[in-house]
């Protein structure tokens, strides 16, 4: 137990500030209204879906949790069911044998309910494309709210996404 | 068996591993498969291709482990009748990649008892066969329910958990079909196929330079494995040997992928054993990595860092000190990380005796990669056929018999410690020189095989060119492959809150099977 305490008093706090939201992330208009987007900034639930990634996009989503970046510390976690969540993260372009999956669970999702799609493959079908195997972009089978480029996007960019789906629009 | 003995003709595979190529008839295609097991070979990939030229039928070919490195062999396959024989019995891991073919290529194993859809879910019917060359490859079918016929255990108190395929971790989709009494499991059965996304198909359309970028992206958490094992391939098809600091610069990638994808792991060990401590620290190790890789080398997790001809990035002498004063710090800080996992106990009650593979198991079945050295398999391809600059770094294998989590945590550890060692020899060494030449283009036909130790086993990337520098045929081979049946096995008779902690140890890829 000494040990313990003493590495975590020796490694400090490391996490670094969060970034702000990024209008050019929107892909729907503002969906929901103010007053829920009020509610959903700092206790935000986030269920991830893996329509069908290369994996890279998980690995980046576990890394906003890192100590460096710190997701929760914003009020923002992972639950293990759709049930439970505010938000649908979802990585890949959605492979065929995943569509009925990820209808089920963005309907399983209760609303009011934001859908980010994270990384090149959700943003647009990537270098994997529309085929008899792929739908392509998650756009295609589920409506988008904000989606993240990236192969993979850094944590940064997709703590981006989310900050953006839950910000309120800016006036142009 | 030495290459001398073999029964039939091989000629040597053009590349950087020791890899022979032979045709074989239907009789020598079972009877070479039983030789190789009697000597302790292992069946390493399983795929089928179609001929070029319309109607020309199909060829199914294997790569076996023999004493001098790998044997490649194709069986011509009548496109009237496109039936091989199973080896399956010979190669229990053979099921799935035999069905695979099935699904795919609409090539059967004449013979095997399990003849269930692998990949195949509801996307396309079973006559279609994606990989044919007259396959549509924007043609859609009406979806329809998918549905498996899993073995059932019946009994009294017997049900069944399914999970999946949305899974309630981050986690890649699959489905695991549990049959428990009370906590224990008696029994779980995958079904994974669900992120098939057409990445074989995909490769036809690309060129042969293109195509290193979507190997990268086969399973991402291995990109380096895997486009080290493309560009191989593809510069053994075109006779190519890359520079030499560009070899030396893709294993310091290589042992960087290894010692980043151990550190994560480790940490979601600990944290999935109820200490998040573990999970904290080690994935701030994770980040100085990535971070550090980014800033040399232009990607966190070094995605297209490696490319046909070469890598893409060099290093000056600020980054080989960046470096160095990485490594140093990672040595003492793991080495202290290991000392309190080590002495925890809460951990250790977790650890020790769940999930274990035993040895003979593992041998019987054939499992590889880290996990397999977790169970007594003393095979890593760095040391067993060091292709350049392994052959100058004499690595030093871990390996460990209990075959238990705790086996495969400290395999893990150990090859954390060893990589560190290796890139500082790396760096040490590094000869001087360009990082990248131009790729001549094969000639038509050609083939190439790459096969490297990526940090969960052996991946396999075979290649066949097409005219024009196009590519006619890639199948990339995950070790995933050869240990998802194993997990299956390693559960049997644990409780059902152990089995993230014991999927963990393992972290198969979902992505690089399904393909």
């Amino acid at each position: 137990m000494y040990q313990i305490l003493k590495k975590i008093a020796e490694t400090g706090i490391v996490t670094e500030p969060a970034p702000g939201p990024d209008e050019s992330l929107r892909v729907l208009q503002q969906r929901l209204e103010d007053s829920v987007l009020r509610r959903f900034a700092g206790a935000l639930t986030i269920r991830h879906v893996d329509a069908g990634s290369c994996n890279g996009c998980e690995l980046e989503i576990h890394a906003t949790s890192n100590p460096y970046h710190n997701l929760e510390a914003l009020g923002i976690r992972f639950v293990a069911s759709p049930r439970h969540a505010d938000m649908l993260l979802v990585t890949g372009p959605v492979s065929r044998h995943m569509e009925t999956a990820l209808k089920r669970t963005f309907d399983a999702t209760p609303e009011p309910k934001l859908v980010v799609a994270v990384g090149d493959c959700g943003c647009t079908g990537g270098i994997f494309g529309e085929s008899y195997a792929s739908c392509g972009r998650v756009a295609n089978v589920i409506p988008v709210d904000v989606a993240v480029p990236g192969c993979p996007p850094t944590p940064v960019a997709i703590m981006q996404g989310i900050l953006t789906a839950i910000s309120l629009r800016k006036p142009v | 068996m030495k290459i001398e003995d073999f029964p039939v003709e091989v000629s040597p595979v053009p590349g950087a591993m020791p890899v022979w190529r032979g045709t074989v008839d239907s009789e020598q295609w079972r009877d070479l498969a039983q030789q190789v097991r009697g000597k302790g070979g292992r069946l390493v990939a399983l795929w089928a291709s179609e001929l070029s030229g319309r109607d020309q039928g199909f060829e199914v070919h294997m790569a076996l482990t023999v004493r001098s490195g790998l044997v490649w062999l194709a069986l011509g396959v009548p496109a009237g009748q496109p039936d091989f024989p199973d080896v399956s019995d010979i190669f229990p891991a053979a099921n799935r990649m035999q069905r695979a073919a099935f699904d795919l290529l609409g090539v059967r194993a004449s013979g095997a008892e399990d003849n269930r859809q692998w990949l195949r879910h509801a996307a396309w019917p079973a006559h279609a066969s994606p990989l044919r060359k007259g396959f549509d490859v924007v043609a859609t079918y009406p979806g329809g329910v998918d549905i498996y016929p899993f073995v059932q255990v019946r009994g009294d108190g017997v049900h069944e958990i399914p999970v999946g395929p949305v899974h309630a971790g981050t986690i890649e989709s699959g489905h695991f079909r549990f049959s428990v009494v009370g906590e224990r499991v008696l029994r779980l059965e995958e079904r994974l196929g669900y992120k098939h996304k057409g990445i074989e198909k995909r490769f036809e359309a690309l060129s042969i330079l293109d195509g290193a970028r979507l190997a990268g992206r086969v399973s991402g958490d291995s990109t380096v494995a895997y486009a080290w094992a493309y560009c191989m391939a593809a510069e053994g098809a075109a006779f190519f040997t890359p520079p030499e600091r560009a070899h030396w610069l893709r294993a310091l990638l290589l042992e960087r992928e290894r010692i980043a994808n151990h550190l994560g792991d480790l940490g979601f060990l600990a944290n999935d054993a109820g200490l998040a401590f573990g999970l904290a620290q080690l994935s701030r190790l994770k980040e100085d990595m990535l971070r550090l890789n980014s800033a040399l080398f232009g990607h966190r997790y070094l995605m297209d860092a490696i490319v046909p001809g070469g890598v893409a990035h060099d290093v000056d002498g600020s980054g080989v000190q960046a470096m160095r004063a990485q490594i140093g710090a990672l040595r003492a800080e793991v080495r202290g990380l290991k000392g309190i996992f080590d002495e925890h106990p809460g951990l250790q009650d977790r650890f020790i005796a769940a999930g274990r593979v035993a040895p003979e198991l593992a041998n019987q079945l054939g499992l590889c990669g880290l996990a397999g050295r977790a169970s007594g398999m003393s095979w890593d391809l760095r040391v067993q056929f060091p292709a350049t600059p392994y052959d100058a770094l004499d690595v030093r294998m871990a390996t460990h018999r209990n075959g238990d989590v705790a086996a495969r945590v400290t395999v893990r550890f150990e090859e954390v410690m060893e990589s560190l060692d290796l890139c500082w020899v790396i760096l040490d060494r590094l000869p001087r020189g360009e990082v990248c030449a131009e790729l001549p283009i094969p000639i038509d036909s050609s083939l190439g095989l790459g096969w490297v130790e990526g940090w969960r086993g052996e991946v396999l990337v075979a290649l066949e060119a097409g005219p024009n520098g196009s590519l006619r045929r890639v199948h990339p081979h995950d070790p995933s492959w050869q240990n998802w049946p194993l997990l299956e096995h390693a559960v049997i008779g644990n409780i059902v809150p152990d089995f993230p902690l014991i999927n963990k140890s393992f972290n198969l890829s979902y992505s690089g099977v399904d393909l």
